[in-house]
This record gives structure tokens, C-alpha cells and sequence, in this order.
């Protein structure tokens, strides 16, 4: 029984995590004070429940509890309570009721959205801020995280440590920013979602079953900001390029756990459900961006071309090569320009590919990159220019880090010497 | 993990007695909620059985019964898609669901059931899958 409260407790923990630090960092105007009175919260509560069940209203229990922890504190700790006061903050020494508690919840979608910033502030690294925003917002554990981007549990807890400190010494504000410093500062958001995202999306190392997970973590972040953000294109657009992604999940890999590439994908086992959210999502994020898509919403349109296909040849790649234009002009990338060339063979022959395939053979950030070559290889191949496309793919083979695919590539360039 | 999460008909809803106002707005709210949470995948409520009807396979023969149906607490009411990270986690949203008793007193309830994911049809390819692995080739990068 006491295990079955245990769990329970984790699940309230899960749900409301993240609108209790967010009420709480509000009171205290330090998210580590705040996460810490959260989690003394947390412990009365595996003390309590078991005996005494979970309350009705488990979440207004476990703000009532850490805001008398944060009296007890202030009582204590006089030069807490200094800086509490010195932020001009007042604590209500009379125990907060229930009914004060679910009157306060209409400021909550504020202080969350003030959180989201906070926990994805510049003057953290990336990795400090994917690693904070999944412990405060996604309501993980740090050994979750840890497991979850394949690192130790102490490197976790030493950087979300080290983020909370870096926050408090920066004086980094509680507070949404406006007008010019919104659209950096959302970008930054944005990043970090998608970095978690990708993180369980493009692995292929370590403990795969742990991975899907964190593409469901970073899809239900992304989920809380559009409803916290709904005028944002970007950020919708963010969410249905992580909903058409997520769709392809089942059919991109195969029963070894080998990658399935696009094309081979049976489409029969794409996720109908992500897509039309996706696709929903998309049209949102069109109608706000007003003619003037930025990069989430080029890319979501570039995924929606692919998950409107019914089959591989059914593709739009006239419409995603232009897609792809767009979004070079918006984020200037070789790899973008990579993925043009690989559309515009696609949609008009590999003649079009090649020409600006050879346009960024000059680049300095691609000369080591093996899909250079690679696709060059095989623009050369179906042009019928074998000898050319051998020196490619083997060029590729040297580059590659991953096994399976050097031999694929030897492959392909042994299959050059063979009469067309 | 995904859930699908079943309410039951009863009594009004087989009936056709519709959602007073009241249980509207706090129905709308408990989905909201959720919605805000980014947990809720999808949620239907259904008509009464009278506008349905059921086939039964027996071997080769399909028969076709029109509704009602007479064994209302099984029938399905309603349903939620919802993605958590565990049964307990969607055990907790749900006893916030709220149910109100239906006119003839009795009691109802919700039932929680895990959606198949890929991660449990991981033996059963296809050999067409399997052959569609062979195929894969390095010429593409996108995923």
C-alpha cells in the first residue's frame, strides 16, 4: 500500500512540479529557494500520505505546505528574510487557506511562462538550461535527466546546481520580456525544446528505449508554451515540426534498432493522430506568421510535405526545395543548402542537384562532412558517370563514424564498377 | 506512454439527456487543464448506442445489429487520448475528472487502458519491413 502512495505521489509530483516552483519562485524571487521549499513540500508529503492518504486537492496541499516552510524559513533566516524584503516582497504570515490557493491559480499560467524563461535564460549554457527546464518544468527527477542524456546523475546535479547559482548571482528577473528582447530571448526558449527533442529523436547510442521518452518530454514543454504563448508562429510552428517528427517514430527504425531512412519508412505505421496535430498546429502557426515564416514553421512546412505523401513518390520536392530556399535566406546553413540540392534532384533530376551540389564543395564547414560526398556520389551515379561517383562514395566511406554505414558506402562504390 | 481513457454510458446518456450548461463549463475546464498540461491528446464524447450499431463475426458471417443496446455500464460514453508518463500519473488527472452522478443514482466509472506503442511491437516486422531495412541507402539525410 505504502508504494502504491509512493507512486501516487510521484504522478502528483509530475503534475503540479511545475506550478508549484512557479508559485513558489513568484513568493521568493529565487528558483532554487523555490525548488528547494517545493521539494521540502515533496518530503512532507511521503511522509504524510501514506498514513494519511493523498488529499482531494493534492496540489493546494503541497503550496500550502512549502509556503509555511517558506514562513518557518523566513522566521529562522534573517538574511533571507532581508532579501525577500529587499525584493519587496511581502509573505502573508497567516496560513494561505485552500480557497485563497485556487483563487491565485489564474495568475499561474503567467508565472509558468515567467519560469520557461528563467530556466532557458543566455546566461546558461545550453546543456544547464535543457537540464533545468526538464527538472522544473517537465517535472523530472535529476536521475531521469541523467539516464535520459546519458551522462552521470552527479554531472546533472552538479550543473542544475551550478545553473541555480549562476541565476541567483546574475539576478536574473522573474519576469516575461517585452518588445525587442522577447523574440531573442523565445528563440532561446525554442532551442532548448528542440534540443531535448532532438536528443531523443536522432540518437542512436546507448539505451534506446529511454529516448522516445524525451521526445514525449519535449513535445508536452512544447505543448505548455503554445498554450502559454498562443500569438507566437514560431512556437506553434515548433510543436508541429515536433508532432510530424514524433509521427515517424514507429516506422524509423528497424528491428536491430538500425535507422530507416525516409524513403524506405512504411508509412502504414506513421502515427495519423501526431500529424493532424501537426498539421493543425502548422495552419496556426501559418496564420500568425502572416506571409512571414521563420525557421520552425519552414521547417514544419517542409515536414508536412512529407507526411501529406502517401507514398515516397507522391512528395511534393518542387514545393520542398522552395521551402528549403526560403529557409537558407532565413538561417544561412551548407547543411540547408545540402538538403536543397538533395530536393531540387529530386523534383527536376540530379542534374539540378549537382549544380549546386558543386557550388558548396568549397565550403570550408563541409569538407569533412561525409554527405557531401555521399550525395554527390549518388547525383554522379544516376547521371551515369560511374568512375566519378566511385572516388565520391569512397571519400564518404573515409569520412563516416558509423560502421554501418562505411560499408553501405564501400558498398555502393564497388556496385561503380559494375556495367550500367 | 499513451492511454486511452473510457467513460461509460449511462442511464442519461443512452437516454439522449444532454450536458446541462453547468457540466459543460466544468468538463470544459478538466480538458483545458489538461490541454494546458500538454497531456491531452484527443477527446470525443459519443451519442447515445441508439445511433449505432454493432457487427458480429461469426467465422465468415457478419451479422449487423442496429442500437440500442441493453447493457448500458459497458457501453462506452466517451473517450480521452492522453500521453503521460506513467498509469498512476494518468490515474491522478483522472480522479480530478469531473463525473457527475447520473440521475438514477447509480455509480459509474472510467476505465484506463495503455495504447499499444511501437515500443511493444518490436518482434512483429513485417518481412516488407524487414526488406525495406536492407534497402536503406546513405544518399539522404533527412529524417
Amino acid at each position: 500500500m505504502a508504494t502504491d502512495t509512493h507512486r501516487a505521489i510521484e504522478a502528483v509530483w509530475r503534475i503540479e512540479a511545475p506550478r508549484l516552483i512557479a508559485g513558489l519562485t513568484r513568493l521568493v524571487r529565487d528558483v532554487g529557494v523555490a525548488e528547494e521549499l517545493a521539494q521540502d513540500a515533496l518530503v512532507a508529503a511521503l511522509e504524510q500520505w501514506p498514513a494519511q492518504g493523498v488529499p482531494d486537492n493534492p496540489g493546494a496541499w503541497l503550496m500550502t505546505t512549502a509556503k509555511r516552510r517558506a514562513i518557518d524559513r523566513i522566521r529562522r533566516d534573517e538574511t533571507f528574510r532581508r532579501k525577500v524584503e529587499e525584493l519587496g516582497r511581502e509573505l502573508d504570515e497567516t496560513t494561505p487557506d485552500i480557497g485563497a490557493q485556487v483563487a491565485e491559480d489564474d495568475g499561474i499560467g503567467d508565472d509558468l511562462l515567467r519560469l520557461v524563461f528563467v530556466a532557458c535564460h543566455p546566461v546558461l549554457s545550453t546543456e544547464a538550461r535543457a537540464a533545468l527546464t526538464l527538472r522544473l518544468l517537465g517535472g523530472l527527477t535529476t536521475d531521469e535527466i541523467a539516464r535520459a542524456f546519458l551522462v552521470p546523475e552527479p554531472t546533472v546535479a552538479q550543473r542544475i546546481v551550478r545553473a541555480k547559482k549562476t541565476l541567483a548571482s546574475a539576478r536574473v528577473p522573474f519576469e516575461v520580456p517585452q518588445g525587442d528582447e522577447l523574440a531573442a530571448r523565445l528563440s532561446s526558449v525554442l532551442e532548448v525544446v528542440y534540443l531535448i527533442f532532438n536528443e531523443g529523436y536522432s540518437a542512436t547510442a546507448g539505451d534506446d528505449w529511454m529516448r522516445p521518452a524525451l521526445c514525449e518530454d519535449a513535445l508536452r514543454l512544447g505543448r505548455v508554451l503554445a498554450g502559454l504563448t498562443p500569438r507566437e508562429p514560431e512556437v506553434h510552428g515548433l510543436v508541429a515540426l515536433m508532432e510530424i517528427q514524433a509521427s515517424r517514430s514507429p516506422a524509423r527504425t528497424g528491428p536491430g534498432g538500425e535507422p530507416i531512412l525516409l524513403a524506405d519508412q512504411n508509412r502504414a505505421r506513421w502515427d495519423q493522430l501526431l500529424i493532424r496535430r501537426g498539421l493543425a498546429a502548422l495552419d496556426r502557426a501559418e496564420e500568425l506568421a502572416g506571409g512571414k515564416p521563420g525557421p520552425y514553421v519552414l521547417q514544419a512546412s517542409i515536414a508536412a510535405c512529407h507526411a501529406r505523401a502517401r507514398h515516397f513518390e507522391d512528395t511534393d520536392w518542387a514545393r520542398i526545395a522552395g521551402l528549403y530556399e526560403q529557409l537558407a535566406e532565413a538561417t544561412p546553413s551548407p547543411v540547408i543548402e545540402l538538403n536543397r540540392a538533395v530536393a531540387l534532384s529530386m523534383a527536376f533530376g540530379p542534374a539540378a542537384g549537382l549544380e549546386l551540389l558543386d557550388q558548396l564543395i568549397a565550403v570550408p564547414a563541409l569538407r569533412n562532412y561525409h554527405l557531401l560526398p555521399s550525395v554527390r556520389g549518388d547525383f554522379l551515379a544516376k547521371l551515369g558517370r560511374p568512375a566519378e561517383a566511385r572516388v565520391e562514395f569512397e571519400r564518404a566511406a573515409a569520412l563516416t563514424r558509423n560502421e554501418r554505414e562505411r560499408t553501405l558506402l564501400l558498398d555502393r562504390a564497388a556496385a561503380c564498377d559494375q556495367p550500367m | 506512454m499513451r492511454f486511452m481513457v473510457i467513460t461509460k454510458a449511462t442511464a442519461d446518456s443512452e437516454a439522449g439527456r444532454p450536458a446541462t450548461t453547468e457540466e459543460i463549463g466544468t468538463m470544459g475546464g478538466f480538458i483545458q487543464e489538461m490541454m494546458d498540461a500538454g497531456v491531452l491528446l484527443a477527446a470525443e464524447g459519443i451519442h447515445p448506442s441508439a445511433k449505432g450499431a454493432r457487427i458480429y463475426f461469426d467465422g465468415e458471417k457478419k451479422t449487423v445489429v442496429d442500437g440500442p443496446f441493453a447493457e448500458t455500464k459497458e457501453l462506452v460514453g466517451g473517450f480521452f487520448l492522453v500521453e503521460t508518463k506513467s498509469l498512476e500519473e494518468c490515474v491522478e488527472w483522472f480522479k480530478r475528472c469531473p463525473i457527475t452522478r447520473p440521475s438514477d443514482g447509480e455509480p459509474t466509472n472510467i476505465e484506463i487502458r495503455q495504447v499499444i506503442g511501437a515500443e511493444d511491437l518490436g518482434e512483429q516486422f513485417t518481412p516488407e519491413l524487414r526488406e525495406a531495412v536492407e534497402k536503406r541507402d546513405a544518399q539522404a539525410i533527412w529524417h
